[in-house]
């Protein structure tokens, strides 16, 4: 009665050796790397980088354990040293090899650290656990996207928008005025109204209504639902992507940028403690700038004329050299919208929205310069890139497109980098944490000798007052450390301290389904049973006591996991998996090494289980 | 060996009114002190700033309170934790200032106070690992005050966890409730959450009586006792069903007691094996996971207290029956004809 069939063997050696593969990463330590990545906007890390590194590295015979593309949330190319004697000469190497100018670098090297799993290891995803910031030290933000200015930014510019759609189509309105985030279009009779309706409609982001106000004739124009919650969505994802590209200048291994909530978004950045230079780098306003190309330099010899002193020469980016005037026709703010995509002919554009006085400065700049042409500058850190030059073909509103990009990817690019350029929307610090190195190492260290204790107190108490079956409940309960270590660093699970005091807790909760499976087979001997048939009644009548008080603990668990956030959540994974890993060592591996060790004994008479004692009897 | 010699059924039942006067005793203390001495909350949820700076000697708490005086903090919070060279530092939100300047601003005047320069350390560890911060250096170049760990919390993210964390007890009470009603019934279901929210009262009476600090973590260490002392109640009511369905002659009152001395000492000893690993926690955890160690050790006493004399007393209050339990079992109908 107490056998198990082969293949409930197999299940469980197969889980164990996952378990045990999963959890060997987090044995390897690590070893010094460097990681490029790029420091400008426009410039991308791809595989050429990869290979110009290592022909570099070649070059100056620095021995190196590999280089990597690594094209996850950090854009970089990493390599691996042996010691930090070659990571410091490879940096060196590095920096002048790759880059032209030092003083304008085109590629970041930064000193890292990088785990030393083995390749196949890592193409079956086994990598070690995710440490959280109060383990690995480093800084953490919190920040609120003020979506309301970036709701403000764009009905502007719908409201320019409208008011420019209506100039072009000749519909002579009574005056366009804003009433909170809707749009109203006053009309003196109804004909010009319909009319207004039709040159309004291929504005399909916009829904409009007839309304009246006394003898006033109106057309509200509010954002469609959808296109709100489009603006919104976007305006952080488009700060996302901001906060992506410089956290890649910090240089940080495994950056965090995610969105939490709505309008929230959590930047996390392991290893860093120099908090002032991370804030400004996130914090950095880039702007935008168009500006007329000065047609007075002979194009082809900017590099040699003499530049008039209205005059720029501009060096840096796409189409350059390229001499530009110093007056600034509108900057990036006025941009509310860049999205790509094709002209009349099928061809790749950029299509700009305006807003506020975009337009009207647009046009007034525009009217006379028709044939000549206009250049996009963007300007981070004070340096200016070129990023488009085109040449104007008619007079420009505040809805106009960008033509001749030559390919899709092109356009994309430049949309991208005309609305990432700037953060969308401002953001305020609701959070901000900094946790030192030397903290975190010590977090580690508690956390891991206390939960070592307090597992081998427990080992020692169990086999002491259980014997043999306190040695299976101890195997079980490893097992299931084994197999939520082994989650945790397959799933990538951030952990934190609460999640290793989690861990410790998890375990000193599963052993309680053990206790009750060994308290009911004594009581089964107690009562007279045979061995045998202890066991079996045991394990099953345990079971069902086991399933439900798991199912309670479990729901305390998803409820922490749904309304938890930061530390508490970081426990409430921990909390849940390990209910998960410990009903299935308590009951399935416990009872598979009890049948494996007393299944076949057909004439059991005792069990190793302690004293069952039974009332009446002396001892 | 054995620890539980009991020769005859502990007639828990017979004592219950006293137990329940005790349980209602304590929980009007835990109510009295929540109300009158309130809980003393961590900046999570109060929003603030709180530095933890580590000394190379025994740190100087009133001088470091008289540095952020003069910086025009009014009643500044300095408190030595873990060993005498921790200082914790907590201040209030100072309107119009900006998170990062306060930390810059605090971090450059206690390193005056040393007689130090604060500095730019940018250096790669012999491992190879990138350090660059901002450290304060005395006269001889060696690193005085550190900072180990800084915290800003805005204001409104407290106010979000406040009521993210009554959310989160009002699932688990639903969810518990709902779970136990299904396979128990309604009575088990409120008993034991009656005797269970007891045991969180009692906790954050604790912490409101010893102005503990009450985090984020302790938040969390509440609601898994929450979870593991319903845990406790569920295996004495699962020995009661199984009861009622064994022991035909038995009154209530017996059954119960007997649920509640056959499982007695699986209760002590699951509690003592989680209690050796919360107390390895305590002892060697550090700060951060001490106060979260010391509401399980409450949430564990308490959760045996209320498991064993309150849940089930609660229960045969509201009436527990044998009909209760055992109706959906069919097959055992012909024989169901006892009725105590």
């Amino acid at each position: 009665m107490n056998r198990y069939p082969v293949w409930k063997y197999i299940v469980i050696v197969v889980v164990v050796l996952l378990g045990a593969l999963y959890t060997a990463p987090n044995y390897f330590g690590e070893s010094p790397a460097l990681q490029i990545t790029s420091g400008k906007s426009t410039v991308k890390v791809t595989r050429a980088v990869a290979s110009e590194v290592e022909a570099v590295l070649k070059r100056e015979n620095i021995p190196n354990e590999g280089v990597t593309l690594d094209e996850g949330a950090s854009h970089s190319v990493r390599a691996r040293f042996a010691s930090p004697d070659d990571q410091f000469k490879a940096r060196l190497a590095l920096e002048k090899g790759l880059n032209a100018d030092p003083s304008d670098p085109t590629y970041i090297v930064t000193v890292n650290l990088m785990p030393n799993t083995p390749q196949w290891m890592q193409n079956v995803r086994a990598l070690p656990m995710y440490l959280g910031l109060d383990l690995r030290g480093g800084v953490h933000f919190l920040m609120q996207v003020d979506t309301k200015a970036a709701l403000n930014k764009r009905v502007q510019g719908y409201q320019a928008a409208v008011r420019s759609q209506l100039r072009d189509k000749n519909v002579r309105h009574a005056g366009i005025e804003r009433s909170g985030d809707s749009i109203i279009v006053k009309f003196r009779d109804d004909a010009t109204r319909q009319a207004a309706r039709k040159a309004l409609a291929d504005m399909t982001d916009l829904q409009l209504a007839d309304s009246t106000d006394g003898a006033d004739l109106k057309l509200v124009a509010s954002m469609k639902p959808a296109a709100l919650k489009d603006t919104l969505d976007n305006g952080v994802k488009q700060n996302i992507s901001t906060l992506s590209k410089r956290v890649n200048e910090l240089g940080v291994a495994e950056p965090i940028i995610q969105q939490q909530g709505p309008d929230r978004i959590v930047v996390q950045l392991p290893g860093v403690q120099d908090v002032a230079r991370a804030k400004s780098i996130i914090g950095r306003t880039a702007t935008l700038e168009v500006r007329l190309v000065d047609e007075t330099v002979t194009p082809g010899t900017e590099l040699s004329a003499a530049i008039p002193f209205n005059s720029e020469l501009f060096t840096v980016g796409k189409a350059v050299p390229v001499v530009l005037s110093k007056d600034v026709i509108l900057t990036g703010d006025y941009i509310a919208s860049a999205t790509a995509t094709f002209d009349e002919n099928q061809q790749p554009a950029v299509s700009l929205d305006l807003n506020g006085d975009g337009g009207r400065k647009m046009r007034e700049a525009t009217r006379g310069n028709v044939g000549k042409r206009m250049a996009i500058v963007l300007f981070e850190k004070g340096k200016p890139e070129v990023l488009s030059v085109a040449t104007i073909q008619e007079e420009l509103g505040s809805r106009f497109r960008i033509t001749g990009m030559g390919s899709i990817e092109n356009s994309t690019e430049l949309a991208l980098l005309l609305r990432a350029g700037a953060l969308y929307a401002p953001m305020d610090f609701l959070e901000e944490r900094t946790i030192g190195p030397q903290l975190g190492a010590e977090n580690i260290s508690k956390g891991l000798h206390s939960t070592m204790y307090g597992f081998a107190a427990i080992a020692v108490f169990m086999i002491l007052y259980y014997m043999m079956f306190g040695f299976f409940s101890v195997l079980a309960l490893a097992v299931n450390l084994l197999l939520l270590l082994a989650l945790l660093s397959l799933m990538q699970i951030t952990l934190t301290l609460p999640g290793i005091a989690a861990i410790a807790l998890a375990l000193g909760m599963a052993i309680d389904a053990n206790v009750l499976i060994n308290e009911r087979v004594r009581e089964e001997l107690r009562s007279g049973a045979s061995a045998q048939a202890s066991i079996s009644a045991g394990f099953d009548r345990a079971w069902a006591t086991i399933l439900d008080s798991n199912v309670t603990t479990l729901i305390v668990g998803l409820a922490l996991l749904v309304f938890g956030s930061g530390p508490v959540r970081g426990f409430a994974v921990v909390h849940c998996l390990g209910i998960l890993t410990s009903m299935f060592s308590a009951v399935f591996v416990s009872r598979g090494v009890v049948n494996l060790w007393y299944g076949r004994k057909k004439k059991l008479q005792t069990l190793s289980i302690g004293t069952v004692w039974v009332p009446g009897q002396s001892k | 060996m054995e620890f539980f010699r009991i020769h005859k059924d502990i007639p828990f039942m017979r004592h219950a009114l006293v137990f329940n006067v005790i349980s209602a005793l304590t929980f009007v203390a835990a109510v009295f002190f929540l109300v009158h001495k309130g809980l003393h909350l961590s900046i999570e949820f109060t929003g603030g700033t709180q530095m933890e700076v580590k000394y190379p000697q025994a740190a100087n708490l009133e001088g470091v309170r008289n540095t952020l005086r003069s910086l025009g903090y009014e009643h500044p919070e300095a408190t030595g934790f873990d060993t005498a060279r921790d200082v914790m530092i907590k201040l209030p939100t100072a309107p119009g200032a900006s998170a990062s300047d306060t930390s810059r601003k605090v971090f450059e005047a206690l390193c005056k106070a040393e007689q130090g320069s604060t500095k730019q350390f940018d250096t790669v560890t012999p491992k190879g690992e990138h350090v660059a911060k901002l450290g304060c250096v005395d006269a001889k170049g060696a690193e005085s005050v550190q900072l180990q760990k800084y915290d800003f919390v805005g204001p409104q993210v407290g106010e979000e966890l406040t009521q993210n964390g009554l959310n989160a007890l009002l699932m688990v009470v639903v969810g518990v409730m709902i779970y136990l009603a299904v396979r128990f019934e309604w009575k088990f279901a409120l008993a034991a959450i009656i005797a269970n929210l007891h045991d969180v009262v009692i906790i954050l009476g604790f912490f409101a009586f010893f102005q503990w600090e009450f985090s984020l973590t302790v938040l969390a260490a509440v609601l898994a006792v929450l979870g593991y002392s319903v845990n406790e109640s569920v295996v004495i009511f699962d020995r009661i069903r199984e009861n009622f369905r064994k022991q035909r002659k038995m009154t209530v009152h017996e059954v119960i007691d007997n649920a509640i001395t056959s499982t007695i000492s699986r209760t002590i000893i699951t509690h003592g094996c989680t209690q050796m690993m919360v107390l390895s926690m305590l002892l060697l955890g550090g700060p951060t996971l001490h106060h979260f160690a010391i509401a399980l050790t409450i949430g564990i006493c308490f959760g045996i207290y209320s498991s064993v004399f309150v849940a089930a007393a609660v229960a045969m209050w509201l009436g527990v029956k044998r009909e209760d339990l055992i109706k959906p079992i069919k097959e055992k109908d012909e024989t169901d004809g006892a009725v105590v």
